[in-house]
């Protein structure tokens, strides 16, 4: 592996800068140099957050160029549409298929793109886009907190990281009473990931 | 060890090692993980102080008695610490005292845009600016090396994207402490800064300014990076990490130190490459401290002035300056027409119910469903402050009509009303924020003969940097129990009388108590009382809407509650973001009753 550049997409409370730090230390515990960033200006409310981590044998800035990431990994359709000008070509978008008006749409003031405007925004020729089911999932596994560790379960089938290596990170990371649940939802993202996807081009 | 440490968190570690005694700061993106790391460790004394002020003072308070200390602050803190960190510059130090700020280009969480690295010349002190998180750790065993050795504060400033990057850190050192008892040595000549004393002190920081510039040309992270003599960078903090990327044949002197500067290296630097550029994020700061040695060189003329830097950023500007060939592929533009998602005031916050009720008391807010998102004549105005109250200014609240800095507003209310302003104003302050800088506006407003109202949000944390506790939360930085500022008796002993505290989420009592205040010709003040939802307990049952009642007036909207949406023309509430049992305001708002309780076992 020369690089990989991936973008975390999603909104404050879907546990975006948790899942960005287990890929950056999977990363690190895999032999790498890492850098990882988070832009989530006041984000304890809400608003749109991102995180970019870098993976190479050294990494110099911490921001990606648009146009340059291998993997955009979105927990919220409209923040993968956001997102997706920094995909380059050949690069990986996977989405939660979830729609979570910002409350300008709810007042009125602005519109939420349907599913046609969001695929044809994500998909750019030679990626692979994914749109799972992931909250619908967790909900079955009993803990929707646990979103942002199926994602990776997702995103861990087009990483070249060993499994033990994530299951490791994610036990180290998630305290003692949620372990297990989050180590499930892992698993569950990985077993479903190929199964689950709609488009693929 | 390798370890994957924030830059903040690196800065922590850094001083930790350092032997630092004490750390003082007052929390602020993206300052706050510094003190939360130093938080956790047993042998230093770490505090949330009221202030920045107050906590640089505590901070050289402690060098003067011998500890190294560490005060951290983002950008515009050290514009309240300035006083005090230009006081200590004056007196120098007895023990390491080091300044960390961190500036936020491109304002992700600010209320402007200013470079710190200009604070250091100012006040005639030594700079270091990391740029990952291994210098921020490494910097800092220099950093009080160089305090202690030069008699003087160091600033170390960093930057929003190195304290909230993450990077692999070697941490190589250990703590060591200094096995020096506290002892402050009484020297009048060195401590009381009488004119007369001041002026002794004052050819000696020249002194240290020279000795400081001949130590830059050693310190071992000015470097030269050779590469291709056609172009040389100078280049500093994290666009080092930039530039780089986007030059990556280009020869580098990459400042560590960049005040005062290394005059010889940098003169070096010049005479091995044909061209040379400055790159820099935010000011010139660099660029005109090297042309002022009579040395050409440009940067400013295509970098751009302001905002954050990014390779991209660098890339374009450097193309246009044609120092780079056009790149293969345009670089790719985001979407600009889909909806933003700014931050809100959360689903249960006990500001919405006072901003709802100004906001409609005031005829603030237009209807939801006409679309106008401003009404001309507000009939009150609304003073603000620095926190999560800001974002009342939002749609569809619109209750907020300015938003200067720490403490601002009950001034700037007491200056409208003696304008003469026919309106009545209304100053909107937050618990925190009005231990920080509000108590003096009140002292003010009540000698001064002032008739405005002055509203205080106490939610009983600092909850838009991540919840830390204040002096009125009763907690402190340790977590452990201490004495509470109680808000009523600290603004009743200044000498106002008419002081209520209101539940923040009576709709009610709310407007009762505004508009009594509001009719009250003296200053008045309202508490208006409520745990912040991030804080509040198990949430055994939240409100659901019964559709068969619901007429769809969407009166419920106005408030901005963010669990409150709509699916296909029908509101409803969402379950997983209600906070149910605390908040009710919708349900006092829905002339139906049409938003009642369910409990999630029933669900």
């Amino acid at each position: 592996m020369k690089k990989l550049d991936l973008l975390i997409a999603g909104m404050g409370g879907q546990g975006i800068i948790l899942a960005s730090d287990i890929i950056a230390e999977v990363a690190l515990a895999s032999g790498y140099d890492v850098k990882k960033t988070d832009t989530r200006g006041m984000a304890q409310r809400g608003g749109s957050v991102v995180s970019q981590v870098r993976i190479a044998e050294q990494v110099f800035s911490p921001l990606i160029r648009p146009g340059e990431a291998d993997m955009l990994l979105a927990l919220e359709k409209l923040e993968a549409a956001r997102w997706a000008h920094y995909l380059g070509g050949g690069g990986t978008v996977i989405a939660n298929n979830l729609a979570l008006p910002p409350l300008t749409v709810t007042l009125g003031y602005e519109t939420y793109p349907g599913d046609e405007e969001i695929t044809r925004l994500v998909k750019r020729p030679k990626n692979n886009f994914y749109l799972v089911n992931g909250t619908e999932r967790v909900k079955e596994l009993g803990n929707i907190r646990t979103l942002n560790i199926f994602m990776l379960g997702c995103a861990s089938l087009r990483l070249p990281f060993s499994i033990d290596i994530w299951e490791k990170v994610i036990a180290r990371r998630l305290p003692a009473k949620i372990r297990q649940i989050n180590l499930n939802a892992f698993t569950q993202g990985r077993k479903e990931m190929p199964g689950i996807h709609l488009k693929e081009g | 060890m390798k370890k994957l440490l924030s830059g903040n968190e690196a800065l922590a570690l850094g001083a930790y090692h350092a032997g630092i005694k004490l750390a003082a700061a007052y929390p602020g993106t993206p300052s706050t993980e510094i003190l939360e790391s130093l938080a956790g460790y047993d042998d230093i004394h770490a505090e949330w102080s009221t202030n920045e002020k107050v906590a640089m003072e505590v901070a050289l308070g402690a060098a003067y008695a011998g500890a190294r200390a560490m005060v951290s602050m983002k950008q515009v803190g050290l514009n309240v610490a300035s006083d005090p960190f230009m006081a200590a510059s004056t007196t120098g130090v007895n023990a390491g005292l080091v300044v960390v700020s961190v500036d936020d280009p491109g304002i992700h969480s600010s209320q402007n845009e200013q470079d710190n690295r200009h604070y250091a010349k100012f006040a005639k002190v030594p700079l270091l600016e990391p740029s990952d998180s291994q210098e921020a750790y490494d910097f800092m065993a220099y950093a009080y090396d160089i305090s202690e050795k030069f008699d003087t504060p160091v600033l170390v400033r960093s930057t929003t994207r190195i304290s909230h990057s993450k990077s692999v850190v070697k941490v190589t050192g250990r703590r060591t402490v200094s096995n020096r008892e506290p002892n402050f040595p009484p020297d009048v000549e060195k401590f009381v800064m009488l004119p007369v004393y001041a002026r002794l002190r004052r050819p000696l920081i020249e002194e240290r300014l020279a000795q400081l510039a001949s130590y830059a040309e050693t310190f071992p992270f000015n470097q030269i990076l050779p590469g291709e003599r056609q172009l040389g960078i100078i280049t500093s903090g994290v666009t080092y990490q930039y530039a780089r990327e986007v030059f990556p044949r280009a020869s580098f002197l990459k400042l560590g130190m960049t005040y005062p500067l290394p005059q010889d290296l940098i003169r070096r630097f010049v005479a091995g490459v044909d061209r040379v550029i400055v790159i820099e994020e935010l000011g010139s700061f660099l660029q005109e401290n090297i042309q002022a040695m009579g040395i050409a060189v440009s940067g400013k003329e295509f970098i751009p002035r302001f905002g954050e830097l990014s390779p991209e950023i660098i890339a374009q500007g450097c193309r246009a300056a044609g120092l780079l060939g056009e790149s293969p592929t345009p670089p790719a533009k985001p979407v600009p027409e889909l909806p933003q998602r700014p931050p809100l005031l959360c689903a249960g916050c006990p500001y919405t119910g006072l901003f709802f009720t100004l906001s409609t008391m005031g005829q603030r807010s237009a209807l939801v469903k006409s679309r106008v998102k401003k009404v001309a004549k507000p009939k009150l105005i609304i003073t603000g402050d620095i926190g999560c109250y800001t974002l009342g200014a939002y749609p569809p609240l619109f209750a907020m009509d300015t938003c200067a800095c720490m403490g601002a507003g009950i001034g700037q209310a007491l200056g409208m009303e003696k304008a003469g302003v026919s309106n009545k104003v209304v100053a909107i302050i937050g618990d925190s924020t009005f231990l920080h800088s509000g108590i003096t506006g009140v002292v003010n407003g009540v000698y001064n003969k002032g008739e405005i109202t002055i509203i205080i949000l106490d939610n009983r944390t600092t909850a838009m940097t991540g919840h830390q506790s204040h002096p009125g939360t009763g907690v402190t930085a340790r977590g452990e129990k201490t004495k509470a500022v109680e808000l009523e008796r600290l603004v009743r002993g200044i000498g106002v009388n008419d002081v209520k505290v209101v539940d923040a989420f009576d709709l009610k009592a709310l407007r009762t108590s505004v508009r009594a205040a509001l009719d009250n010709p003296e200053l008045s003040v309202i508490i208006v009382r409520g745990d912040c939802p991030d804080l509040a307990a198990a949430r055994p049952r939240h409100l659901v809407i019964a559709t068969e009642k619901c007429d769809q007036c969407n009166i419920c909207l106005r408030l901005g509650c963010p669990a409150i949406q709509i699916d296909d023309g029908q509101v409803y509430i969402e379950a997983t973001l209600c906070v149910g049992d605390t908040c009710y305001l919708c349900q006092q708002l829905c002339p139906r009753q049409a938003i009642v309780f369910q409990s999630e076992t029933s669900t």
